[in-house]
């Protein structure tokens, strides 16, 4: 079962010219979780998710869905569901004719048409063209599309862009039900707190190299809390006798590994008045920021990224 | 079967937007207004001949009716490249390479789908054509030639003509992936380049060999007569294919296209 849905990405590299954009990159995606894929834009997340669609061309190296690669597939849109960007549609055709087209084309029953619709909850909307469509409509027409051949597979490029806050808590959950169903998720995002809330697992790549493959339980390390006192001083030499590590920050102490009620019971023993004393949790942004910069925003890979920010 | 499936997604993506129709509509209106100018313009030319004691001029019947796809071929090819060029301009490449990830399938689709569309476009140009020419022949009192299989095999060969030029369209479609680009190459070709390089024979006889091999010379001597033609030959400088030499001419054309585009752009990565 679980073969046959997980994607690998094996050594995949991509150049454009004297540019690679796309730099060794091996990870996979597991079913019955939501796997983000991040990166700051133009890290070469677009160009990695259409060479595993067949859409662009490896310079080297193999993706494969269950082994086989997305052009072998034997019924592509059934096995794989994909929602690549907001604007793949011909603007004088109606929704419901965008989605027939491809249901055509792939084998699919036409009665998955307006099911899709239902289900992204565009159905009073079909009938309209989708030139006269707002960004949010688009996401959900390219999220039926996804949907049409009720794949075990979903690759979404950036499906949370463009939508109101009404629509990021509907997607999130709608994910979240897929990947409970077993189904292999992935979702690529710039914003690692976008997506926060609705992956499992993490892959992350920067100026088209792999730098983090894990869960997001185990990424940007511990928790830390947040602890201050009217006297400084005291608070840190109280801090230093107990082999605390702790970074001083504008606002007193930032302390990892030691838990609020910890540090609260040793500021009593140490006769410390507290003026703050608070979980932050972990830094997750921080985190991936620090592990995707040192370049800052890399610029140099032409993939369809750019158009994203919108 | 997948190429069964690309036809039948080929189809609804030809019908479900209002290109084909608004496309037909202006070639019935123009060959419509074109043949029924020259209907009445013949029918003068009769009456007065009549009446200077000279025997009516005939097979003005056929040249009418040709009319269809003489002035009419630019159509088809429009359509073509137009639904070609539209999966590039509105990037529904991606969608349409993802429901068929075999290219070759899409390519082979389309063009047997604008074969039908350009035989459409052939029947809706010869409703126009001969449903005005005929009346005018008639009330002029020139003989409209209905009734003859001449002009119902030109009626046909017409439709085969228009049917060719489609495909040709997808296959600049292809090639030109641009949408303007496309069209500009397509109407400075049809409407302005070949009409001069086929009046060349008239100064310099020896290039009517290698005009006869053009596109719109082609197709004219597929459909076995027109306008154009008649110019030329009025000024006895015309070489013309036969008819089925013309058709494999146009053949050859588009298969050409389709495969140098299906080698090229069509091979590219969608981004």
């Amino acid at each position: 079962m679980a073969t046959s849905t997980t994607i690998e990405i094996t050594g995949l590299s991509k150049s454009f010219g004297s540019v690679r954009a796309v730099d060794n990159v091996s990870f996979s995606v597991r079913p019955g979780e939501v796997t983000g894929f991040l990166g700051p834009n133009g890290a070469g997340k677009t160009t990695t998710l259409r060479m595993l669609l067949g859409l662009v061309k490896p310079t080297s190296g193999t993706a494969t869905i269950g082994g086989t690669p997305y052009r072998e597939l034997a019924r592509p849109l059934a096995t794989v569901g994909t929602a690549l960007e907001a604007s793949s549609f011909h603007p004088g055709r109606t929704a419901r004719n965008h989605l027939a087209v491809y249901a055509s084309a792939a084998g699919i029953p036409q009665s998955r048409v307006g099911a899709a619709l239902t289900q992204v909850g565009l159905d009073q909307y079909g009938d309209r063209r989708v030139g006269g469509y707002s960004l949010g409509m688009r996401q959900r027409l390219g999220l039926a599309f996804a949907l049409l051949g009720d794949p075990q597979v979903l690759v979404l490029d950036e499906p949370v862009n463009g939508l109101d806050p009404e629509g990021i808590r509907w997607i999130r959950n709608f994910l979240k039900s897929l990947a409970a169903e077993g189904r292999t998720v992935l979702i690529s995002s710039h914003l690692l707190s976008e997506v926060q809330q609705s992956v499992d697992r993490l892959v992350i790549i920067s100026r088209g190299r792999l730098v983090y493959e894990g869960m997001l339980a185990d990424f940007g390390g511990d928790a830390r809390v947040s602890i201050d006192a009217p006297d400084r001083d005291e608070l840190r030499v109280a801090l230093t006798r107990e082999a605390i590590d702790f970074a001083t920050t504008d606002s007193g102490f930032s302390v990892a590994g030691r838990t609020a009620e910890e540090l609260g019971r040793l500021a009593l023993d140490a006769g410390v008045a507290l003026s703050r004393l608070s979980a932050e949790g972990t830094q997750l942004e921080a985190s991936f920021l620090e592990l995707v910069s040192g370049g800052g925003l890399a610029a140099d890979a032409p993939t369809g990224d750019e158009g994203s920010d919108q | 079967m997948t190429l069964v499936r690309a036809i039948s997604a080929e189809l609804r993506k030809l019908f479900s937007t209002r290109m084909w129709w608004a496309l037909g509509l202006i070639l019935f209106g123009y060959v419509a207004f074109t043949a029924s100018v020259l209907a009445f313009v013949f029918g003068a030319m009769g009456e007065q001949l009549a009446e200077a004691g000279q025997p009516a001029p005939t097979d003005l019947a056929p040249v009418i009716y040709s009319i269809a796809s003489t002035i009419g071929y630019v159509f088809p090819v429009l359509l073509g490249a137009l639904v070609t060029t539209a999966e590039f301009r509105h990037q529904t490449l991606t969608p349409t390479f993802l429901a068929t990830p075999k290219r070759g399938n899409v390519l082979g689709a389309k063009a047997l789908v604008m074969l039908v569309a350009g035989a459409l476009f052939g029947v809706i140009g010869l409703v126009g054509s001969m449903g005005t020419g005929s009346p005018i022949l008639g009330l002029t009192g020139l003989d409209t030639e209905l009734g003859s299989a001449d002009t119902w095999a030109l009626a046909g060969r017409v439709v085969i003509a228009m049917a060719l030029w489609a495909v040709i369209g997808v296959g600049l479609g292809a090639l030109i992936p641009s949408q303007v680009a496309a069209i500009v190459v397509v109407i400075a070709f049809t409407q302005f380049l070949e009409p001069i390089l086929r009046l060349a024979p008239t100064v310099a006889e020896w290039t009517g060999d290698i005009v006869k091999f053009l596109p719109g010379a082609a197709s004219d001597a597929l459909v076995g007569a027109s306008f154009y033609s008649s110019i030329a030959g009025s000024a006895g400088a015309t070489v013309s294919l036969d008819w089925w030499q013309g058709g494999l001419v146009l053949a050859g054309i588009a298969v050409v296209l389709l495969g140098i585009g299906s080698l090229t752009t069509w091979r590219k990565d969608v981004t």
